[in-house]
């Protein structure tokens, strides 16, 4: 057992980053992630790792282009406004298929928005966000101590299947202070980086990191094999977390990291009011758990309600796994508003038609 | 028989795209010249831009990169930075470098990356077709700029070799031309000393060279060397801009 340690979110991101044998950290100031690029700056140099405040965030993602290319385990992290500047170089390494980690600490939008919490760049994470055919591995920890871990599980999965990978958290988790355990971990089996262009060395053919298919046909094959490796992604990969599921429920709640925790406190006072709550929290926003509601379909009277703070993004997700089975409803609160526990019963009395 | 000539090694044997008469070709061949002189080959990271020269990682032997538009010398920091002892050389033209990736050749020089930039200049969007560049001198016709570019509207053509000049972090800043012979000879001697620079860790480098394009000019070849002549080198007068290399640090 390790020692636990009172740490900031984005604090804690950045050692769970060295931790996992990230060498290089390409950062941009931007609130409320930037004590990840201030901690980063403070203790890469004294690994002997890299650490660059870039000129832009677009910079800062084609840094990590170049040195995720080379072979070396790299991250950026930015907030909403900034993730979208990133949008173009994360399309490029999703085409030119390198690994690497990107943390987006969310906070309000659209356009400069706001700098309070938010999950309302829940499609952009999950639906490619940038051009092209692609998705990437998106992780949504609720606690700094699942930010810890999923960290680290992040740059494996991006080694495993050479990809960007995305974690996900929101204002709050980014700020709040939790303690955290750096829990020794059993390493993944990984892939040697025999694609890395860091000089030809003995090598007899030189590699070439690229994402330009100009034969139409090439470029076609070059997507079957994208989705062919998404597709074993989406069955290996994907995390979840049912809770309060074991008997049937009134209605199932469904919310990922701050969300999910507020709504543990509704779940709790509901059934001080005799309603019995579940929850479906996705830790994997992308591959989305569809077999979560698989599992709960059959448990839930009243069907599912999406809890976001965003306008009623992951609901679609949501509907799409339940496929018309039951009712799919929504609450949310956006612009930083976070809702409070109080504000989802109220919601859900008005799904269930109020004290059972 | 003692060899006289042989096949530069950093460069791979297979054709080139470029149009008939463009200079891609002669800046190709002094780059992978300087590789197999300086015996880099194997040690040496090439990144690629967007525009006519997208296609160079298909020609140089060295491991590649390519880069999205204007990014070159953002993706070169990354790798140098993680390998620092490794050669890395950005190839770029002006659309990509002086238009849409000036904050990143600005900024990689300002900080004073231990990179070389190879910056083609030809006045002209080469590989959408010919459209105005931020170098596309006033007055020159192009596809957007049909009615001869008109600095009132359309602004200015910069001068990159001489603004990177004003940074600290440059160590080596020369405008070349690949117009004559001996103009060839002096454009490899400076592309020589721009990866000698970064073989010594000097810092930034920088080499611009005056490039032609028969194709989107509507010249031929011979009547675009002259054009090179007349109108650019005026413009963007050849020399060394900045070269601290000698100073004692």
């Amino acid at each position: 057992m390790g020692q636990k340690v009172l740490m900031k979110g984005n604090e804690a991101i950045g050692e769970a980053a060295i931790r996992a044998n990230c060498k290089a950290f390409f950062g941009y100031p931007i609130t409320p992630q930037t004590e990840v690029a201030a901690y980063m700056a403070k203790k890469m140099p004294k690994i002997g790792g890299t650490f660059i405040q870039a000129e832009s965030e677009v910079s800062a993602i084609n840094m990590v282009y170049g040195a995720a290319g080379t072979g070396v385990r790299c991250m950026t992290s930015s907030s909403s406004p900034g993730i979208s500047l990133k949008a173009e170089g994360i399309s490029y390494i999703a085409g030119a298929e390198l690994p690497c980690v990107i943390v987006n600490i969310v906070r309000g939008g659209p356009g400069l928005g706001s700098i309070q919490p938010a999950q309302s760049d829940y499609f952009q994470a999950t639906k490619g966000g940038a051009h092209g055919d692609f998705n990437m591995p998106v992780f949504a920890p609720a606690s700094i101590q699942e930010m810890v871990d999923l960290i680290q599980e992040a740059f494996d999965v991006a080694d495993m299947y050479t990809t960007p990978c995305m974690v996900m958290g929101d204002g709050m988790i980014g700020q709040m202070m939790e303690p955290v355990e750096f829990k020794e971990r059993v390493a993944r089996e990984l892939p040697e980086k025999t694609w890395a262009s860091n000089g030809l060395g003995d090598r007899k053919e030189h590699n070439v990191i690229n994402s330009l298919y100009l034969q139409p046909e090439d470029l076609e094959q070059h997507n079957i094999h994208l989705q062919e490796k998404y597709a074993v992604i989406k069955k290996n990969e994907v995390k979840y977390e049912l809770f309060n599921c074991e008997s049937e429920c009134d209605l199932i709640l469904v919310a990922y990291g701050t969300t999910s925790r507020i709504c543990k406190n509704t779940i709790k006072m509901a059934e001080a009011e005799g309603i019995k709550l579940g929850l479906v929290r996705p830790i994997t926003l992308w591959p989305f758990p569809v077999e979560a509601f698989e599992k709960t379909v059959d448990m839930t009277k009243n069907g599912y309600v999406s809890v976001e703070m965003s306008c009623g993004q992951m609901v679609e997700d949501v509907r799409l796994a339940v496929n018309g089975r039951k009712p799919v409803d929504f609450y949310g609160r956006s612009g930083g508003m976070v809702p409070d526990p109080t504000d989802i019963l109220n919601a859900v009395k008005a799904i269930v038609g109020g004290v059972k | 028989m003692a060899m006289v000539y042989e096949n530069t090694k950093s460069l791979l044997d297979v054709p080139t795209h470029y149009c008939p008469g463009c200079t891609h070709g002669t800046i190709h061949k002094l780059v992978g010249e300087v590789m197999d002189e300086l015996g880099i080959l194997d040690k040496t990271i090439g990144v690629a831009p967007v525009g006519c020269s997208v296609l160079a990682y298909n020609y140089f032997a060295c491991d590649m990169f390519q880069a999205a538009h204007g990014r070159a010398p953002a993706v070169g920091t990354g790798i140098k930075r993680t390998n620092p002892d490794k050669v890395v050389f950005t190839y770029q033209g002006d659309g990509d470098l002086a238009a849409i990736g000036t904050a990143e050749i600005v900024h990689a020089a300002a900080r004073g990356e231990n990179i070389t930039s190879i910056f083609v200049n030809n006045c002209i969007y080469g590989m959408t077709g010919g459209q105005m560049a931020p170098t596309t001198l006033p007055g020159q016709i192009t596809e957007t700029s049909p009615y001869g570019r008109n600095v009132k509207t359309e602004g200015h053509p910069i001068r990159v070799s001489e603004m990177i000049s004003t940074l600290d972090g440059a160590c080596y800043v020369e405008r070349v031309s690949v117009d004559t012979v001996p103009n060839i000879l002096k454009a490899k001697k400076a592309i020589k000393k721009a990866f000698q620079n970064q073989l010594d860790g000097k810092g930034f480098s920088m080499i611009e060279v005056l490039s032609i394009c028969p194709t989107n000019w509507g010249l031929t070849p011979s009547e675009s060397m002259q054009w090179l002549k007349d109108k650019m080198i005026p413009y963007y007068p050849l020399g060394i801009k900045k070269d601290s290399t000698g100073e004692v640090k």
